[in-house]
């Protein structure tokens, strides 16, 4: 029998990789589906026992040596708070989305390619799973590549495949593909500079050798890697994929791709920024933190006023989702305690607000085949279960007290207080919640106080299989938000680790 | 989290409780009324219930150590937590009380007007009095922002309620203002405050003494952090924030009667009290010469909405602005920093209270019996319906601030407070703003009372007062009657308006209690 606990990090991986390409053989009907929620279930059992362990051990780390390679030669699976949390993220997501998945993709899905879908959703998930577990800085091109290619394909099969899915796919290609050669070059750069792959040896060797930091090459890959991390994780002004992307995706893949892999992307920005280049050089020699702040601010403050002006709401959440990175990118650009505790909180929370906001609109769109303003008018009447939550998670965007998103912003403004001089940035983050109320507040007054257009046919409730995976992420959104010592003590453990420069 | 049933956390529990049964019973239109009143009454007995706690003379010794009532740690080190204090005592007390009468009065009105989504209404209703419990006995400053937004969010639907586009429109004014002082300024404040002094609970003297002393914190910024919180609390009305008032007046009347009349504002001016006696602490405030131009714009919002209100032709929106104005009493009160002033501010909450319902009762009521919103046409209403416009006169008589009413006791204490503070300016402001108030209410009751009624000049609808309460025929689609031809509205609503104009006039015989608990409250500032 083979020790499940002792190898974790790489069954995490390894599990759904494998798992993935064995979906193509499942056939037709229900059956990828049931596959791929084994799959992904699965996965979520080990990100919580490794969670657990992570908990549990005394370094607050857990590394794994691939193959028993030592770590100078094989690749390192270093997991600790941070990253930990993260998988838990995509993995109890993924999950959910996976059960959510089987409805919404039925009916926007062609029948013949339901276990193609699936193969490339359970390696997409893999991709991000992956990123999140290696402590190896090449493999994390590697499974980032597995992830982008694998999301490429999902965009690509959304409802209106002859029309916008398609070039939203193309555009997130070309752009993905010139961030991925970024980050490339960035990370072939600081191999050919500190002669390793290992995260932690190359932060070591970074910080030892004199005069390493000042040189060109690091300067340049630093550089590439800001910049391909800023368009991963759809940091404004690099975020033109993202919109359509979100917009023409089938409902579960926008779902998904909102709550975790932006998420992902901030992960990788946190390991380069942080434990790789140490934050010293990134905030202290680098003007980064300025340039991040200016952009995050900039961010919140355009997309709000973006979303305001959507008549489509898939969209709408899109912009949206593209200000509330803001805000996580704000919090950890201001390499402060709270600030990165704010973040690390909203990686999470703002995971399962989105989520489950993009599940109740996928709810709509598969009762009434539409998802403009219009078209929720009265439906706070017909679908009351899927309108309260989508007006829940609006809350939580918000920042409401009592819902996750109130929690991120108290240590986020805490944090910008902290810095000094940092009132202005406290004022963003405020206003940003204020453009949020304006763009919520749209979708609950026509769908409880306008009626319906005259002609529509009246709709019923979203199924239970909808909701359930709906109000579990809804859910978790007011537990966190009543209760947030867990996510309070693990965004501040993280933030620790994070200063302190080891993972 | 903690699952005691002790008072304070029971009188959140109540209204949420009463809220999902109203809910469950939203199909027998009897049934959830009696509901409502049920939990009304039991609402006010629990409230009663924990009036002896804060009574008892050794109340202040042990208020510090006293541990509060922690439902929950929300964040690290940041708790949801409970503790009870005279002046949230005196304000869930009102708005317990009137929650009753104005069920009564819901009644009345939601069925003579033939209202829709009339569960939701109630529902949402005791979601926003259960709101205004936790308020009440917020242990903390973080607590009393939950419930603060809880309230506008539990009032938001009530407001909208017509869903008409302009209902709409005002309920976007209302949220918006309210949502974006307390997003931007009230939390600001309040998280400024945590990060200077880690302490967000309510003590007598304020937190920032230490901060202060040790020279973290610095005169100008503690003078900032007040103007954050004062102009945060956009539910004080405090001009300019003061708009979202007159646009809540398109909500059903109960609705501006008890909420923007009593809870939703007293909240509001509830919270300036408390945010000045417990956080800053007015011997603080004094001994670093802050905040005094809180006096000059309480004083100016005063007068200006005074004056605002002569011009008022639509009753409700007049009575809004009369409210903006009175809600500034309690704010200069408080402004002025002295025990005898503060105990003015909590006694005048109170007062207050009384006096606007009956006003916005009487202006429901002859809503719904006559169909007339505007003052231009009340001439001569006063022969039809004696009790309502008799209520009316009583509460015109407390905004004044005559005897024998209320609102004769806070303007007492307010007088003597500016007398005694040498502050000659509010002494000015409150003599001005009596003749004001005179100025826009006795006009009404002479055009009520002595004014001819109009001959089939308004072909106005109306409903058939009494026999119209339940419902049971449908007289708006072919009514056409004259003017002549309403009476009284119907009985609910008399019952209540009547109820609350003797409480008007019997607080002014028996204010003891209220005067206890402001005494109460002006011992703990004492050092």
């Amino acid at each position: 029998m083979v020790d499940v606990q002792a190898h974790l990090p790489v069954l995490i991986v390894t599990v759904p990789l494998i798992g993935g390409i064995l979906t193509i053989a499942t056939g037709r009907g229900w059956k990828p589906w049931a596959w791929a929620t084994f799959l992904t279930g699965t996965v979520f059992y080990f990100t919580i026992r490794l969670m657990m362990q992570v908990l549990a051990s005394k370094t607050g780390m857990v590394s794994y040596e691939l193959g028993n390679w030592p770590r100078q030669w094989g690749i390192e699976y270093r997991v600790d708070a941070l990253n930990a949390f993260i998988l838990l993220i995509v993995g109890g997501v993924g999950f959910i989305t996976t059960i959510y998945a089987k409805l919404s993709v039925e009916k926007e899905i062609p029948a013949d390619r339901v276990n193609f879908f699936y193969a490339v959703w359970v390696l997409a998930i893999t991709g991000l799973l992956g990123i999140t577990v290696t402590g190896d800085a090449f493999n994390v091109y590697v499974l980032l590549e597995i992830s982008s290619l694998t999301v490429y394909a999902l965009i690509a099969m959304g409802k209106d495949m002859h029309r916008g899915a398609l070039t939203a796919s193309l555009r997130y290609l070309i752009l993905g593909s010139v961030g991925a050669s970024f980050i490339l070059l960035g990370i072939g750069y600081l191999m050919m500079i500190t002669g390793t792959l290992n995260m932690q040896d190359m932060h070591d060797r970074l910080m030892s050798v004199p005069g390493i930091l000042e040189s060109r090459t690091v300067l340049v890959a630093f550089a590439f890697l800001l910049a391909g991390l800023g368009m991963k994780m759809a940091m404004f002004p690099l975020h033109m994929w993202l919109p359509r992307a979100y917009t023409y995706a089938p409902s579960a893949v926008s779902a998904l791709l909102a709550a975790t892999a932006t998420k992902v992307g901030v992960y990788m920005a946190f390991r380069f920024l942080f434990t790789i280049f140490g934050v010293g050089f990134s905030f202290g020699m680098m003007p980064s933190g300025l340039v991040l702040l200016l952009c995050a601010s900039a961010g919140i403050l355009v997309t709000g006023v973006t979303a305001i002006r959507q008549t489509n709401l898939k969209r709408m959440l899109a912009y949206s989702s593209v200000g509330q990175l803001g805000y996580i990118v704000l919090g950890f650009a201001l390499a402060n305690l709270h600030g990165i505790a704010g973040s690390v909180a909203h990686i999470f929370n703002h995971a399962v607000m989105k989520g489950g906001m993009f599940m109740a609109l996928g709810a709509v769109v598969y009762r009434t085949g539409r998802c403009d303003i219009r078209s929720v008018r009265g439906l706070g009447k017909q679908m009351p279960l899927t309108l309260a939550a989508f007006t829940v998670g609006g809350l939580g965007l918000i920042g409401f007290p009592l819902t996750a998103g109130f929690i991120s912003k108290w240590y986020l403004v805490q944090g910008c207080l902290e810095r000094p001089g940092g009132w202005p940035l406290a004022a963003v983050v405020l206003i940003g919640s204020l453009l949020a109320v304006v763009y919520t507040w749209r979708v609950v007054e026509a769908a409880y106080f306008q009626e319906p257009d005259p002609g529509t046919p009246p709709v019923e409730e979203a199924p239970l299989m909808m909701l359930i995976p709906m109000w579990t992420l809804i859910g978790a959104s007011i537990y966190f938000g009543i209760n947030a010592t867990f996510t309070g003590h693990i965004a501040l453990t993280a933030a620790r680790s994070l200063l302190g420069g080891a993972p | 989290m903690t699952f005691d049933l002790s008072p304070p956390l029971l009188a959140i529990y109540i209204p949420l409780i009463g809220a999902l049964l109203i809910a469950l019973a939203g199909r027998w239109a009897n049934l959830r009324e009696g509901i409502t009143l049920g939990t009304a009454a039991a609402l006010f007995y629990t409230v009663i219930g924990i009036v002896p706690r804060v009574l008892a003379p050794d109340f202040w010794a042990g208020y510090a150590k006293a541990p509060p009532l922690r439902l929950i740690e929300v964040v690290p080190n940041v708790f949801l937590e409970l503790k009870v204090e005279p002046l949230g005592m005196i304000f869930a007390l009102i708005a317990s009380a009137l929650w009753i009468l104005n069920s009564l009065y819901s009644i009345g009105y939601m069925r003579g007007n033939q209202e829709r989504h009339q569960t939701r209404f109630y529902v949402c209703f005791a979601l926003a009095i259960s709101s205004v419990m936790g308020l009440a006995f917020a242990g903390n400053l973080f607590t009393l922002f939950v419930f603060y937004e809880m309230l506008t969010l539990t009032t938001y639907p009530l407001v909208a309620h017509k869903g008409t586009a302009e209902a709409l429109r005002s309920a976007r004014t209302y949220l918006g203002i309210l949502v974006v002082t307390s997003v931007c300024f009230l939390l600001a404040g309040i998280i400024a405050t945590y990060a200077y002094t880690h302490d967000l609970s309510f003590k007598p003297g304020g937190v920032f003494t230490k901060a202060l002393a040790s020279g973290e914190l610095s005169a100008p910024v503690l003078g900032t952090l007040f103007l954050l919180y004062m102009y945060g609390i956009g539910k004080a009305a405090l001009m300019p924030m003061h708009r979202w008032l007159p646009a809540a007046m398109v909500a059903p009347t109960p609705v501006s009667a008890l909420l923007h009349a009593v809870a939703v504002v007293k909240a509001g001016v509830f919270t300036v009290v408390k945010v000045i006696v417990y956080t800053f602490g007015p011997l603080t405030l004094i001994k670093y010469h802050q905040g005094s131009w809180l006096i000059y714009v309480a004083g100016a919002t005063i007068l200006i909405a005074s004056f605002i209100a002569l011009f008022q032709d639509n009753l409700k929106r007049r009575l809004a602005y009369s409210t903006v104005s009175q809600l500034s009493y309690v704010i200069i009160a408080a402004a002025l920093l002295s025990p005898i002033s503060i105990m003015a501010a909590a006694l005048h909450i109170a007062a207050h209270a009384f006096g606007k319902i009956t006003l916005f009762f009487a202006a429901g009521s002859i809503y719904t019996a006559a169909h007339k919103t505007e003052v231009s046409q009340l001439d001569g209403i006063g022969r039809r319906m004696p009790f309502t416009m008799g209520a009316f006169t009583i509460g015109a008589l407390s905004m004044i601030g005559l005897p024998p009413t209320a609102g004769f006791i806070s303007k007492w204490y307010l007088l003597t407070a500016a007398w005694e503070t040498e502050y000659a300016f509010v002494v000015g402001v409150i003599i001005l703003s009596t003749l004001l108030n005179a100025g826009y209410f006795l006009p009404i009751i002479y055009r009520a009372f002595f004014r001819p009624s109009p001959r089939a000049a308004n072909p106005g609808r109306h409903a058939s007062s009494t026999d119209g309460l339940f419902g049971d025929e449908d007289d708006h689609s072919h009514a056409h009657g004259h003017h002549g031809e309403h009476g009284e509205a119907p009985w609910p609503m008399v019952l209540a308006l009547c109820c609350t104009a003797a409480a008007t006039i019997a607080f002014f015989f028996y204010s003891d209690l209220a005067i206890d608990l402001a005494t109460q409250l002006r011992k703990g500032l004492l050092p």
